[in-house]
């Protein structure tokens, strides 16, 4: 028998026969994970399963590469803090779509879980929440091996004036430098660097050059797979938004 | 299962599909049909071949009936104005059951889910904006379950009505006869933030 405790945060629920469910959690040691949990769709457990709960699991199967059962205990819920406010509930549907989508199973990510938990604590501050996830993707781009370079531009070397990101090498490009090319360049708001507090006009801008490289990068290296339609209908938002 | 004859076996093995049913409990349950012939099996029989030759999916609101237009939508008394939005035909019937609600009724039938890729169009949300600028319909109540895809599901529905209807929802907080203790944080933090005056 193999078995582990962790904690993590739900990402997915699908309903398994009659009175059990799938889960995915991402965990703290053991990444993002699946498992059975026996009377899943039942009233008592069911309000427990919504996706970005905490939760501390107990993880039992005969063999490591079986499906395994999961036993569940509540740490935290966040289904109530977000049901109010669409923006923030669209953010945390694709946040948590984007990482069962990204994440390999079964291997440990601690610095994206991390940033991840911090978002999600972030719930209920709704002025701050579409900043902070625009840093989380950047995040997840760097954690998947895809991090852009945005520290100095890549044609003069200065780090000042940085305007645009180039969409084939996701490095910095400085307006003087960018010249007739600007057209053909992403945006790289002060929000995407770390910089101000940035508004929702920023934000869009930062979600589309971001979402170039998890359109590009990401999603070619998981063959092509279509990104989730939760994280276009939460750009779709804020770009209403700004 | 080999012990049955062949048109026995076939009725278990339909019966044991049922919700709730597996093989053995499905093979007490034609046991007792077939030992009730007179009281249970025919009635039974007639009723299921009446039920399938004549149920069907409202044309208007999508729930059950035997007609194109269900009981509830050629009732003039439910013209009230007000459409109840429901995830599915149980959600209506247990709508109904309640007998508070005196108006019509839209189901969708499911949520969006990224997970199992339901999007918009896959629900009947076109048909319940053409519904409410065809009805006259001035109150829609959207009745989905607290669940993070059934309020995504009510959010999106109240961004393409728009300001064109009075959009509500069902009220979130401590249900009838639950006790505080057994409640989960975020249930009470609702309750907490949707009190009333007392």
């Amino acid at each position: 028998m193999v078995d582990w405790r962790d904690e993590g945060a739900l990402l997915s629920v699908r309903r398994h026969g009659e009175t059990s469910a799938i889960i995915e959690v991402f965990t703290r040691e053991h990444g993002r994970h699946a498992g059975i949990v026996r009377g899943g769709t039942s009233r008592k457990i069911a309000p427990i399963l919504q996706p970005g709960a905490q939760l501390d699991v107990a993880w039992r199967a005969r063999l490591e590469d079986h499906l395994g059962t999961f036993t569940v205990e509540p740490v935290k819920s966040r289904a109530a803090a977000v049901m109010a406010d669409r923006l923030t509930l669209a953010g945390l549907n694709a946040a948590t779509a984007l990482l069962a989508y990204a994440l390999p199973e079964r291997e440990a990510h601690p610095q994206l879980y991390a940033r991840s938990i911090a978002l999600l604590d972030m719930i209920g501050n709704n002025e701050a929440w579409p900043l902070a996830y625009l840093r989380w993707e950047v995040a997840l781009l760097d954690e998947m091996g895809f991090g852009l370079d945005l520290s100095i531009c890549a044609v003069t070397g200065t780090s000042d004036d940085l305007a645009f990101v180039s969409p084939r090498t996701g490095r910095a490009v400085s307006a003087e430098a960018a010249g007739d090319w600007a057209g053909r360049l992403l945006p790289l708001p002060p929000a995407l660097m770390g910089a101000g507090q940035g508004d929702m006009g920023e934000i869009a801008q930062g979600l589309r050059t971001t979402g170039h490289f998890l359109t590009t990068q990401l999603a070619h290296s998981l063959g092509d797979r279509p990104l989730p339609e939760a994280r276009a209908r939460f750009v779709d938002l804020v770009g209403r938004a700004a | 299962m080999a012990d049955a004859p062949k048109d026995i076996e076939t009725l278990i093995e339909m019966m044991a599909k049922l919700p709730g049913l597996g093989p053995r409990s499905a093979r007490r349950a034609v046991l007792h049909l077939i030992k009730k012939r007179g009281l249970l099996l025919m009635p039974l029989a007639d009723a299921m071949h009446a039920v399938a030759t004549t149920a069907r999916e409202c044309l208007r609101c999508g729930n059950v009936g035997t007609a194109d237009l269900c009981d509830i939508c050629t009732s003039e008394k439910r013209a009230t104005g007000e459409i109840c939005v429901v995830e599915d035909v149980a959600d209506l019937w247990a709508m109904e059951r309640a007998a508070v609600f005196k108006g019509r009724y839209h189901v969708l039938g499911g949520t969006l889910s990224a997970l199992d890729a339901i999007g918009p169009e896959d629900l009947r949300i076109p048909q319940l904006v053409t519904r409410v600028a065809d009805e006259g319909i001035t109150e829609v109540i959207l009745a989905l379950n607290a669940t993070i895809d059934g309020q995504t599901t009510a959010h999106y529905i109240a961004e393409q009505l728009g300001d064109r209807v009075r959009v509500t929802s069902l009220a979130q907080g401590v249900p009838i006869g639950g006790e505080l203790d057994y409640l989960d944080d975020g249930t009470i933090s609702a309750a907490l933030r949707a009190r009333k005056a007392f």
